[in-house]
């Protein structure tokens, strides 16, 4: 066990926690903050994306002795007020179905819409391909994010 | 029609908290949850709830609570179950909140599976709202000492003609003491009059969702909780020879490992040794579990894939001891043919792949087990923890009272509670998982929360099973004169009623046969069972025969089903002519019996697809497949559009035409619809499983391909909207999808496609 200070959301917090621990399990199990979800556990369906430093990363190949001082952002910290356009749009279209994976498609597309403002259907297409929808939600995802891309 | 008795009318309607002293009106509990402040507009809470009946309760301020009976599983009933309630009871939408309900007997059906809970529902969800509405009106009525007929209800405030009014909170109390109303004395309105039902409503937990909230079964906390992981036969038909956990118990935070004996699936009769992990954080629970060192042994035969293949090929080309349904004289049908069309269809096992992996809370104590997760089936996991725990007091077989008060005795020490799921398929039907969890806190002694990784989750299904379907037609003066499915299947057979879907009772010499293999493979029900694949097949080889025998696909179906009409019409007039039901089972004899569905719904659906689709419209440059199927109550017609894109033919769209008879709420029918297309097209397209000497050839997404957003067409929803009684959708579409794009490859290609996944068939594709 090795102690960690993580600043998550804003604000600094103290962890012990193993070196190989993923921050994906540090989030869910020590701090409290569920609403990042684990799927597969190697990186490939997306449901655990968080940022750091303002990068989408998927949380679960990250073990904690690998942030140092990068701030992390988790879907509660999106926006205080569930105000993010991305957000915004989530509602305005009712995405979800079952919901499991939509808070790693909200991170995933958060990051797409900072890099690029006003992206295309292709560049959609590949920013969201790391990202499975089981219920097959892809229609309304796309739309959702051009939506936000004009709010 | 036969009219369904509900039999729980009455006992839902009296008030919960008599027989439970509320106690599922408990929320759950995530204060300890560390989420971020919900700044978002938040309802006034009454300061007292008054019980009006199981479904529903109002607060002083005219807040209503409403208790959604059917687990979540993604196909929105959290939503539009508490909406036909909140309909009948006559109150805004905006003044209700809706909660989970609990298992609770005094609900019927409390199931997510077969597409049944808005059909099933339909009935007792509006009496729930009309027979709370009565009370209201019948506690003002009271206190204004009138008759309860010259009063009106709109949105929560009842009137009473002469200018006065009462609200739902003013009277609630009142109401609350009132005897509940006979049946006959409850009205309930007139679709016309309908506010809600048919309005487009967010999903009630979409801010939750949105926002992180713990709301899955894998989000359950408890204090004191600790994790537990299990370590299961790597292969089908092993079983545990010895394990050493000395590496393990070195993990930090591994409390302790157990061995522990449990259900494969069903029953006593399948179990199968396992080795749990209790750790003090997930993470160690799998590092402990990564540790152990497991030497297994064979128990039944290790099975291969291709073995599978080489048994359902030999079985679709044998002949069955006695058909499941035949019509006419097949036989001589297929002698007189002037050609006869012959194809195999083949299909692989599938796993259900729910995002949430399989999980589930439990604290077992010396007289009561509480129970939190996500599962389809509360009452049949409970039924099986009850008897587990050797709760359920001896009882004459004999003596059904005794049986019933046994188990209600052992049922109320049973405190489960759904959580939404992270999908279901099928897959949560099974709770092999709860009773994993059950055991494991027993022998641990503590709350624990189990969670099966991505690889448990996946290489411990109860797939899909692999089918093949042999379909044969005989062909005379180029009309279809005989039809012959044979199926062959791993575990399971296609239910007898499936050999009543379309083209059954349309031709006059058909006959369906089915075989099957055991195997110590467990299989299930996967969304929209058996016809997932049989639909695929059915469709496919009906839009080949159209080809070779020079017709439009669709018309040639309108056809088929014109034919059907007739049969149908033939019963319909004995049923006018003979009222005497033996007269009339013997003169119905002579007849073709009928199908499963109602060829005239089926043709309008069919028609409203090439209209909307614009399939006689050649100049539009997409190629086209048809695809249409009758399942689970709906009628489902669907048009691929596929276009070639680098010599690769690429699915543009899909049109769905939907008649599930009344939508309740169009904003999540739509997206359930699109979501069921997608899967089906996915799952045709990828979706490849199968065993080597008893073990499954992928584990995690990094092998096993889910559809992804770039290979996701736009799906174009349409509706019949015929306005008649609901019935479901989290299953009916997926069925014809393969179909339609496989026939619209056919027509970009020229290639047909006959065993799934296409991408491992075709050159093109793949």
């Amino acid at each position: 066990m090795a102690t960690y200070t993580l600043n998550i959301n804003g604000k600094s917090q103290t962890i012990e926690a193993d070196s190989d621990t993923p921050l994906l399990w540090v989030l869910r199990d020590t701090v409290g903050l569920v609403g990042t979800k684990y799927g597969c556990g190697i990186a490939q369906c997306g449901a655990c994306t968080i940022h750091v430093d303002g990068e989408a990363m998927r949380s679960c190949s990250l073990p904690i002795s690998a942030i140092g001082e990068k701030s992390i952002t988790t879907i509660e910290g999106l926006s205080a007020d569930a105000s993010h356009p991305l957000q915004e749009a989530w509602r305005q279209h009712d995405v979800p179905q079952c919901g499991y994976c939509q808070a790693g498609q909200i991170m995933n597309a958060a990051a797409l819409l900072k890099n690029n403002a006003n992206p295309s259907d292709e560049d959609i297409d590949s920013a969201m391909r790391g990202n499975i929808c089981r219920c097959g939600t892809y229609n309304r995802i796309k739309a959702a994010i051009k939506t936000a891309a004009k709010i | 029609m036969v009219k369904k008795k509900y039999k729980f009318d009455r006992r839902s309607f009296l008030k919960l908290s008599a027989a439970t002293g509320g106690g599922l009106m408990l929320g759950f509990n995530w204060s300890s949850c560390n989420s971020p402040q919900d700044v978002r507009p938040v309802k006034v809470m009454p300061k007292e709830w008054y019980d009006i009946n199981a479904f529903l309760k109002i607060g002083d301020n005219g807040l209503v609570t409403i208790f959604s009976p059917n687990p979540e599983i993604g196909q929105n009933v959290k939503t539009s179950m508490p909406m036909i309630i909140a309909e009948e009871l006559d109150v805004s939408w905006e003044d209700v909140v809706v909660e989970q309900a609990g298992l609770n007997d005094w609900f019927s059906r409390q199931v997510a599976g077969g597409s049944q809970s808005i059909r099933h529902g339909w009935k007792s969800l509006r009496m729930a709202g009309a027979t709370a509405k009565r009370m209201l009106v019948n506690a003002a009525a009271k206190e204004w000492e009138i008759d309860p007929s010259e009063c009106s209800v709109s949105e929560g405030v009842i009137s009473n003609g002469k200018g006065d009014k009462l609200t739902f909170g003013a009277v609630a109390k009142a109401a609350s003491t009132m005897d509940v109303p006979k049946e006959e004395d409850v009205v309930l309105k007139e679709a016309k009059d309908y506010k809600i039902i048919g309005t487009d409503r967010s999903n009630v937990d979409i801010d939750n969702i949105i926002t992180g909230k713990p709301l899955f079964g894998i989000d359950t906390k408890r204090e004191g909780m600790l994790y537990a992981t299990v370590l299961r036969p790597p292969a089908f038909g092993q079983k545990l020879k010895s394990v050493d956990d000395s590496e393990a118990l070195k993990v930090a935070g591994v409390k302790g490992v157990y061995k522990i004996n449990l259900p494969l699936r069903q029953g006593p009769d399948r179990t199968v040794d396992k080795v749990a992990v209790v750790a003090t954080s997930t993470w160690a629970a799998m590092k402990g579990k990564k540790a152990l060192k497991a030497v297994w042994q064979e128990d039944t035969p290790l099975e291969n894939t291709t073995n599978h293949k080489a048994d359902l090929t030999r079985l679709v080309n044998s002949t069955a001891k006695k058909s499941v349904r035949k019509d006419g004289d097949p036989n001589k049908a297929f002698a007189e043919a002037d050609e006869v069309i012959e194809k195999v269809f083949e299909s692989p096992f599938l796993p259900h792949n729910c995002m949430e992996p399989m999980n589930f809370f439990a604290h077992v104590q010396a007289d009561k087990v509480e129970l939190v997760g996500p599962v389809q089936t509360p009452a049949w996991s409970r039924d099986r923890v009850v008897k587990m725990l050797g709760w359920i007091d001896e009882f004459d077989p004999e003596d059904k009272e005794a049986k019933k008060a046994a188990e209600e005795k052992a049922y109320a020490k049973v405190d489960l509670k759904m959580t939404r799921m992270g999908g279901g398929f099928g897959r949560r039907l099974f709770g092999d998982f709860v009773m994993d969890a059950t055991q494991i806190s027993k022998v641990a002694g503590a709350p624990i929360q189990l969670i099966w990784s991505r690889e448990d989750d996946m290489a411990g299904g109860t797939y899909r099973p692999a089918i093949h379907y042999k379909l044969r037609a005989a062909i005379k003066d180029k009309k279809i004169t005989g039809y012959h499915l044979i199926e062959a299947a791993v575990n399971d057979n296609m239910w007898a009623s499936l050999a009543q879907s379309f083209p059954a009772s349309a031709i006059a010499n058909y006959q369906v046969d089915n075989h099957k293999i055991e195997s110590n493979i467990t299989t299930g029900a996967w969304r929209a069972p058996y016809t997932n694949f049989l639909a695929s097949a059915e469709q496919c080889f009906l839009d080949e025969v159209a080809q070779k025998i020079g017709k439009d696909p669709i018309e040639m179906r309108l056809e088929l089903l014109a034919e059907a009409k007739k049969v149908y019409d033939q019963h319909a007039k004995l049923e006018e002519e003979i009222k005497d039901e033996e007269k009339l089972k013997v003169a119905k004899k002579g007849l073709m019996p009928k199908g499963n569905y109602e060829p005239d719904r089926f043709i309008a659906a069919i028609k409203m697809a090439r209209d909307k689709s614009g399939w006689n419209n050649k100049a539009s440059g997409s190629h086209l497949g048809f695809s249409a199927y009758y399942s689970h109550n709906t009628y489902v017609a669907q048009v691929a559009h596929v276009t070639m894109v680098d010599d690769k033919p690429k699915v543009d769209k899909v049109t769905c035409v939907v008649d599930c008879g009344l939508v309740i709420n169009p904003l999540a029918a739509t997206n359930l619809i699109q979501g069921g297309v997608i899967d089906g097209i996915g799952h045709a397209m990828f979706g490849d499983f199968g065993f080597e000497n008893g073990q499954p050839s992928m584990d995690n997404f990094n092998q096993y391909r889910l559809i992804r957003m770039p290979e996701a067409p736009q799906i174009e929803v349409h509706y019949v909207n015929n306005g008649k009684s609901p019935t479901g959708l989290g299953e009916p579409t997926l069925p014809p999808a393969g179909a339609a794009i496989a026939n619209a490859f056919h027509s970009a290609t020229g290639e047909r496609l006959y065993r799934q996944p296409y991408v491992k068939e075709s050159k093109v594709l793949g």
